[in-house]
């Protein structure tokens, strides 16, 4: 019975800190949705592209790890300086449904610029932390815990904790509020719309280069990348899209529900139920909290 | 009561349809006989261009963001290879329609969300659909016959005892799919269901105060949708791959779908097959720039690269600048070239008549 639930207690834990991954993902939409509301599906994208210029940049041109990083997160500023000038001011007033599908543009073309710079083969990243069993944990608490996973929910704890102050009590962060609320107003009342959305695309561009050290690191650094990120859409349902704490929490329930259910009802079906079970999990959000759970309520004027 | 089939054609298109049946079934065949034409592009053409008008009544017609055309282009496809396998009274046509229609099941399933929610909420419901109905058709061995390559092959052919198996033969199949059910597409979306889908997209609380049903409205059209993408994928498989896997029906085939629709124009019907020849021609064509141009100096898979960057960028431009995509490219040119003519000559009647 202890076992039994050790058992249950590691796959539970295990599958939350991976959870954290998903959660890293996600914040990069939902800083963009919260700043902007525009829903970028190019975040998947964005993730792959970050992180492969990052093993590029340490591979090839042999830079040092902390340059690299540095260089990696200036290349993403201009990516968010880019897609601000020629893909967002031009749709300033087009529908909700044409930016996305213009953001879905956007993601083809981040993946075809990284493959055509960088080629399309798998890389190595390696952090110096490995991806295997905590040896302490182990050994005290009888629970065999990837450091990878712990270093992950750590980056993703700190992360949430600047991000929400910066939101919460910065003139910035006031005026990334004010501008999701109404661009409109907020720029006639002279907050630079401009260098708030370059902030706020630079923002996501740097989390999802965080995002994607985790992820390349576990998974190696491939186009398989893009396939994981979409995994932060059922998160975002679950979690709201408006919402910091929603993005964790929502990870951090579709990374525990995926593994218990592989675990426990995976082998019924032939396995590999994480596929498709959180996108179900998120249909049944859908059905009785469209909003999410710490979203706002979605209201629609007539 | 049956209204008469035709009846919101015009004598215009009439004479479409005789030019497009004149050029595909006498003058192409009689003027392209390499069956590299037919097999890499007639033929996927056709598939894909049914596919993507399934995805324009959901997406164009009704406006219910949906992105899972591959999953149940799956679905049409395993359904069509179990139905000649265990029922084989059906017959291929038989089997086309069944399986059409089990596709069009789990499009009445995974629609239902629709009723719910819109835009983003529905890619990810829709999505669901895509990854659930691959797992499904890759986990249970009957799907596949207990066929433990993981590809199987399709089996021939046969419409009423006669073996159609030449690239010719098929795309004459393909050709007579389409076409049926592209004519029936165009006179739905004209009729009274297109005109309650489009009510819908439009302003779906307006539309429903003015007495359409919703429920009705979006299910059918997730259900006639469904049917056109399970048709459009069995021939897919059976014309094209003349394999069966669930791997060739993955997320990346239902964004290329979704690529044909909203760059060919959303909304439109000849816009599905301007978007399907853009998108399966244009890397044919850079791939022949590549070699004959670069001689092969560039990698095949920058090429694939560049055209990922292209595609993409396009998407971007015509959001921009065109949102209703190539079709509606045409029919501005065609416009300008109407008002050109006529008012050259109304400026030189209007001359005559000063003097």
């Amino acid at each position: 019975m202890v076992e039994e639930l050790l058992f249950f207690m590691e796959v539970l834990v295990g599958g939350l800190l991976a959870g954290t991954m998903y959660s890293l993902v996600a914040l990069g939409f939902v800083l963009i949705f919260k700043a902007s509301a525009t829903f970028n599906f190019s975040q998947g994208a964005m993730v792959f592209f970050s992180v492969l210029a990052f093993v590029g940049f340490m591979q090839d041109f042999n830079i040092p790890f902390v340059l690299a990083f540095i260089l990696a997160a200036l290349l993403m500023v201009v990516v968010g300086l880019c897609t601000e000038r020629f893909v967002l001011r031009p749709l300033m007033n087009a529908s909700e449904d044409t930016v996305l599908m213009a953001t879905i543009g956007l993601g083809y073309v981040l993946e075809g610029l990284a493959q055509a710079a960088w080629g399309v083969e798998v890389r190595r990243l390696d952090l110096g932390i490995g991806d295997f069993p905590v040896p302490w944990i182990a050994d005290n608490l009888k629970l065999f815990i990837s450091a990878l996973d712990i270093t992950a929910g750590l980056v993703a704890a700190i992360m949430i904790i600047g991000l929400f102050l910066l939101f919460k009590y910065t003139k910035i962060g006031l005026g990334l509020r004010a501008v999701a609320d109404d661009a409109g107003a907020a720029s006639s009342i002279g907050i630079p719309l401009k260098h708030i959305m370059l902030l706020v695309w630079s923002a996501a561009g740097v989390v999802a280069l965080v995002a994607g050290c985790m992820w390349g690191a576990r998974a190696g650094v491939q186009f398989a990348l893009v396939d994981l990120a979409l995994k932060a859409l059922p998160v975002l349902i679950i979690g709201g899209f408006s919402s910091i704490p929603g993005a964790i929490i929502g990870g951090l329930i579709i990374g525990a529900v995926e593994k218990v259910l592989e675990v426990y009802i995976g082998p019924f079906f032939g396995g590999a139920i994480e596929g498709w079970a959180p996108y179900v999990l998120a249909i049944f959000f859908l059905l009785y909290r469209p909003e999410g759970l710490f979203g706002e309520k979605i209201i629609r004027r007539v | 009561m049956m209204k008469p089939v035709f009846m919101t054609y015009t004598k215009k298109d009439l004479i479409n349809l005789a030019v497009c049946m004149v050029l595909s079934v006498l003058v192409i065949p009689s003027f392209i006989t390499t069956e590299y034409w037919y097999t890499s592009i007639l033929i996927p053409w056709l598939c894909l261009a049914l596919a993507t008008i399934g995805q324009q009544i959901v997406m164009g017609y009704t406006g219910q963001l949906a992105l899972g055309a591959a999953g149940f282009m799956a679905a049409g496809a395993f359904a069509m290879f179990n139905l000649i396998l265990r029922v084989p009274d059906l017959g291929f046509v038989g089997s086309l329609i069944v399986s059409g229609l089990i596709a069009a099941a789990f499009g009445i399933l995974f629609g239902l969300p629709s009723l719910k929610v819109r835009g983003i909420y529905l890619m990810v419901a829709t999505l669901a659909s895509q990854f659930f109905i691959i797992w499904m058709i890759d986990k249970f061995g009957w799907f596949k016959n207990y066929d433990s390559s993981g590809i199987i092959t399709a089996q021939d052919i046969v419409i009423l005892g006669k073996p159609f198996t030449t690239p010719l033969a098929m795309y004459f199949v393909c050709l007579a799919v389409t076409t049926v059910l592209t004519l029936l597409a165009m006179n739905m979306a004209r009729g009274s269901t297109g005109r309650n889908w489009m009510a819908v997209r439009d302003m779906d609380i307006a539309a429903e105060s003015m007495g359409v049903s919703l429920l009705r409205t979006k299910v059918q059209a997730f259900a006639i949708s469904a049917f056109y993408c399970g048709v459009a994928g069995a021939l897919f498989a059976f014309c094209y791959l003349k394999s069966l896997e669930p791997v060739a029906f993955d997320i990346k085939l239902s964004f290329k779908i979704l690529f044909m629709c909203i760059l060919g124009g959303l909304g439109t019907i000849n816009g599905a097959f301007i978007g399907a020849a853009f998108i399966l021609l244009f890397p044919v064509l850079l791939n022949a720039i590549g070699n004959n141009v670069f001689h092969g100096a560039i990698d095949a898979t920058i090429i694939s690269s560049i055209e990922q960057v292209i595609f993409g960028g396009l998407m971007i431009i015509f959001m921009i600048y065109e949102p209703l995509g190539m079709a509606k490219l045409w029919e501005n040119i065609k416009q300008k070239w109407k008002t050109k003519i006529p008012s050259s000559t109304n400026l030189k009647s209007s001359l005559g008549k000063k003097t």
